[in-house]
């Protein structure tokens, strides 16, 4: 039969299904492929934290959301064109993202009474009324991919685990994709651990594709063009990998040793994975007993003269908040990832929020600046601990840098960036004694010397005891404590002399600034282009330097008439931007432990245009 | 160091002396402190260990012992409570050429930092950790400590303490510690032959010293300490020779059914318990460490175990070498673009 191929200029699909129905593969290998094609991308992981909650139940539901699409975006999308669900779980917990009259994939054999007790439905959805307003696709997922692999030596078990890639086959003909790239993955990354996969996944694949072209239940597919990009290079990356990236290139081009001292913690947990891979770039990663530890370790390593990294959560920078102050008095330059995701306490692991930023502020006992840095979107994570590392090693300062779960797992393209066009990163340690003085400083910077161990004629003690100014001896005195304290707080304060001048989006004045920091960026971006469009009176500054501000930050705000700051927490920035800049800043908040939508930001910001 | 194992001082190392090692600082524990003995113990050893002072570090957490590095004209960092451990891991994987020594307390090492201490002790960096005994809190002043016997009375435990102690020799043990020793602060000799065995030890090497506090616990230690009581209560661990005691060596120690006993040397000593620091299981360390806790034997002072095995350090650093052999030295063009990747024109 004759099929049509409709142009659209975008489309966001989600697929959802249990944690171990493979959701998260097919949605990253249909991101990679529509990345690959020439389309901007941005997505959006949403897992439970159990590794494989009960089958069928909703707690246990995984779902990937991919927006892709021929025009510039910034955001994995606010509802959904094509919804795949492998259960009536999956069903039940993300049907209401799906658009009125979009398609929804269901994996049909999974529609039994169990299952469907299991999502707490007590009738069949696809026979009642529930699904009317959608263009409703029923397949046999399961019995099909028994099929193709009949003569495959796989169990039905093991034939079932393919069946995603059934699913995927049917998508990458929806959109016209091609499925090499996903052919080519599957031979790499099964060939070693999993060879007798390799034949029975692409057979899954292929007669996913096949199914649509031969039924008669599919008669339309769907074309999104390329995206107009910058000229260049560009490769698909996760904030996480962004970020590893960032470290590794900095470590290069400062020609230090990399020692990343970590423990396990979801999100941040990638990290420590990448670079534990990395050994033939002379990279360590040490896997540490506690979150203590691991920033000891860097701190140690610091001390010794190498960059000392490490990662983690809230819950862990929580633990680290001791070492993060010994640091800071020490003045060794050590940079701290934070992968925020939900809190407080555990709070949910795998949603994402901004929560910490008090916390990184303040959580420190007595008067303790750090340098906080925020990266907005996955690319935007390279650039930004790379700035950190930079920051570090000129000032001798430990510096936080702060992703969260929201970016750090979702991809975009990436325009890879030259090597020699990345900025200097100089150790400039001290390497006579020159009238050296473990506290003697630069007069511009404040930047105490950075001395290792095994250089001859600098030994020298330091320590978390408060410290006389130049000699760095211990010191109980007065007048010395105030001196080094307001001295540690102008250092940071320098820092800000080294920022560009702040980028404002859109109008320069009027109306509504919207002033954002992290994750948000895509959302807030998203809607200040189509306000812009309307021709409101709108601009937006999204902050990288949380701590220190630009010098030219108080400027601009003066400019609007409202400053609106949205944010995924109850009003941090905000709390910052009134305390320092005494003005009457309005705060957006939500703490769902989901990004904004477009929607919510755009209803929201109407009485302020 | 690299050339730690032999003998003699490299040429080229200037010959120090025990003054080289003292920094400006003024040393600032209580009068009768045992510290002071072990400070200067240390100090002289240290020209004897052939290596120059900049390839020194000594790190330390919080408490009285860990004021040490100021005191030590080398490399310091007085660090935060506990973590001495995992701020010395960091420097020494960060450079293997230093020499690095932990100097810490009960409290510090094994109440707030027990992990890191028994973490430590496992990895098997070539770091050697000094651990000052003295069995009570002293810079907090005086509370029971994780090594205090129970039912002691202190300030916090006006009613004697509940707790059973830790036995710091049969914890190391437990966690793999490859090198194992005690030492007293009043036996100079001793504990100057003990660092230098732990310096020479690649590995972990760890020392539990005896340490009087004179201030909150005097005199904790006197049995094995004073002259008149000494030789009943102590037994010298000498690799190869059985196992005597007493004021002239008069008694001995055999296993009757797997336990420990007091015999005497009259009896003859073929059946006598022979030291073997260099066995590669532990039974016998762990029995030796044991016998502290039993009131009717001598408590043991030398070397329980000096075991070498593979360090953290050498065998990242053989990590790395191999990948860079296999996959050749990192290339961060190459790494930036890996993967699929394509070019808008």
């Amino acid at each position: 039969m004759r099929k049509q191929v409709e142009q659209i200029q975008a489309a966001t699909v989600l697929f959802a299904g249990d944690s171990g129905d493979g959701s998260q593969t097919i949605g990253t290998q249909m991101t990679e492929t529509s990345a690959i094609v020439g389309n901007d991308v941005a997505t959006l992981p949403d897992y439970p934290a159990e590794i494989q909650a009960p089958a069928g139940s909703l707690a246990g539901v995984s779902g990937f959301q991919l927006h892709f699409s021929s025009e510039t975006i910034h955001t994995p999308g606010d509802t959904c064109d094509v919804l795949v669900v492998m259960n009536p779980a999956a069903l039940k917990v993300h049907l209401h993202k799906l658009k009125d009259n979009g398609i929804l994939i269901v994996n049909s054999d999974n529609f039994a009474r169990k299952n469907l007790r299991l999502a707490g439905y007590t009738d069949n959805p696809l026979e009642d009324e529930t699904l009317t307003k959608y263009q409703v696709f029923p397949v046999e997922l399961t019995r099909l991919t028994r099929k193709v692999l009949e003569d495959t030596d796989l169990s039905f078990s093991q034939q079932d685990k393919c069946k995603n890639f059934f699913a995927l086959g049917m998508i990458l003909w929806l959109y016209n994709r091609p499925m090499d790239y996903t052919i080519r993955w599957i031979k790499t990354k099964l060939a070693i651990k999993r060879p007798e996969f390799i034949e029975p996944n692409i057979l899954a694949l292929r007669a996913g594709n096949n199914y649509c072209d031969m039924t008669e239940q599919f008669t339309t597919s769907y074309e999104v063009k390329s995206a107009e990009f910058a000229p260049g290079k560009y490769r698909n990356i996760e904030g996480n990998m962004s970020t590893v990236l960032g470290l590794v290139a900095a470590a290069k081009q400062s020609g230090l040793k990399l020692v990343y001292g970590s423990y396990p913690i979801t999100p941040a947990s990638d990290i420590l994975h990448y670079l534990a891979n990395y050994r033939n770039f002379g990279i360590v990663t040490m896997q540490m007993e506690d979150e203590i530890a691991a920033v000891g370790v860097a701190i140690g390593a610091a001390f010794s003269g190498a960059l000392g990294v490490t990662g983690s959560s809230g819950p862990g920078l929580a633990l680290k908040s001791e070492a993060i102050n010994l640091a800071m008095i020490a003045e060794l330059p050590i940079v701290v990832c934070n992968i925020q995701r939900a809190g407080p306490s555990t709070g949910m692991p795998t949603k994402t929020e901004q929560a910490d930023l008090l916390q990184m502020f303040y959580g420190r006992n007595g008067e303790s600046p750090v340098p906080i840095l925020a990266a907005c979107r996955p690319t935007d994570c390279f650039d930004t601990v790379y700035e950190a590392c930079r920051i570090a090693v000129k000032y001798r300062t430990p510096v936080i840098f702060l992703s969260e779960l929201y970016i750090a797992l979702g991809a975009e393209p990436w325009l890879i960036p030259n090597v020699e066009d990345l900025p200097n990163i100089q150790p400039n340690f001290q390497t006579a004694d020159n009238g050296f003085e473990p506290y003697l400083r630069d007069p511009e910077t404040l930047a105490r010397p950075w001395a290792r161990p095994g250089t001859p004629g600098l030994e020298h003690r330091i320590g978390g005891l408060e410290k006389s100014d130049i000699s760095g001896n211990v010191s109980y005195d007065a007048e010395n404590h105030e001196k080094m304290v307001n001295i540690r707080a102008e250092k940071v304060k320098r820092i800000a002399n080294d920022f560009p001048p702040t980028e404002v989006f859109g109008e320069q004045e009027g109306d509504l600034l919207m002033l954002g920091w992290g994750g948000t960026f895509g959302a807030i971006r998203t809607v200040v282009e189509n306000k812009l469009d309307e021709g409101c009176s709108i601009g937006h500054v999204h902050l990288r330097h949380l701590n220190p501000f630009p010098n030219d930050l108080g400027e601009i705000l003066n400019r609007f008439k409202t400053v609106l700051i949205p944010e995924l927490n109850s009003g941090h920035l905000l709390q910052l931007i009134r305390n320092e800049y005494l003005i009457d800043a309005v705060g957006l908040n939500k703490v769902q432990g989901q990004p904004f939508h477009v929607f919510e930001l755009e209803s929201k910001i109407q009485a302020y245009i | 160091m690299k050339n730690k194992k032999s003998s003699g001082i490299p040429l080229g190392v200037p010959t120090l002396s025990s003054n080289d090692f003292k920094s400006d600082q003024d040393v600032r524990w209580c009068p009768r402190c045992g510290d002071y003995s072990i400070l200067a113990q240390t100090r002289r050893i240290m020209p004897e260990l052939g290596i120059p002072k900049e390839d020194i570090v000594f790190i330390s957490g919080i408490g009285c012992s860990s004021r040490f590095p100021y005191y030590m004209n080398t490399y310091g960092f007085h660090t935060i409570h506990g973590r001495a451990p995992t701020i010395a891991s960091g420097v020494k994987m960060a450079n293997p050429d230093l020499s690095v020594w932990v100097v810490t307390g009960d409290g510090d090492a094994l109440s707030i930092g027990g992990n890191h201490f028994i973490h430590l002790m496992r990895r098997n960096f070539d770091i050697n950790v000094l651990l000052f005994n003295n069995r009570i809190y002293g810079l907090t002043k005086g509370q029971y400590s994780p090594t205090s016997e129970q039912g002691k009375n202190t300030k916090s435990s006006p009613f004697g303490s509940l707790e059973a102690p830790f036995n710091p020799i049969s914890l190391a043990l437990a966690a793999g510690a490859t090198f194992v020793a005690r030492s007293l602060d009043t036996d100079s000799t001793h504990l100057q032959s003990t660092i230098k065995a732990a310096f020479e030890h690649k590995g972990t090497s760890f020392i539990e010293i005896y340490q009087d506090c004179y201030v909150f616990n005097a005199k904790a230690f006197e049995l094995y300490t004073d002259k008149s009581t000494k030789g009943d209560n102590t037994v010298r661990l000498e690799h190869g020779e059985p196992l005597l005691f007493g004021n002239d060596g008069e008694k001995g120690i055999q296993l009757n059914n797997f336990q420990p006993e007091v015999t005497t040397v009259t009896n003859g000593t073929e059946n006598l318990i022979v030291h073997d620091q260099y066995a590669e299981n532990t039974t016998l360390a762990n029995f030796l460490a044991r016998m502290s806790d039993m009131p009717e034997m001598p408590h043991p002072i030398g070397i329980f175990r000096s075991v070498p095995q593979n360090c953290y350090e050498d065998m990242m650093t053989d990590q790395i070498a191999l990948a860079k052999q296999q996959r050749g030295e990192g290339n961060l063009e190459d790494l930036l673009n890996a993967g699929d990747t394509w070019v808008v024109e």
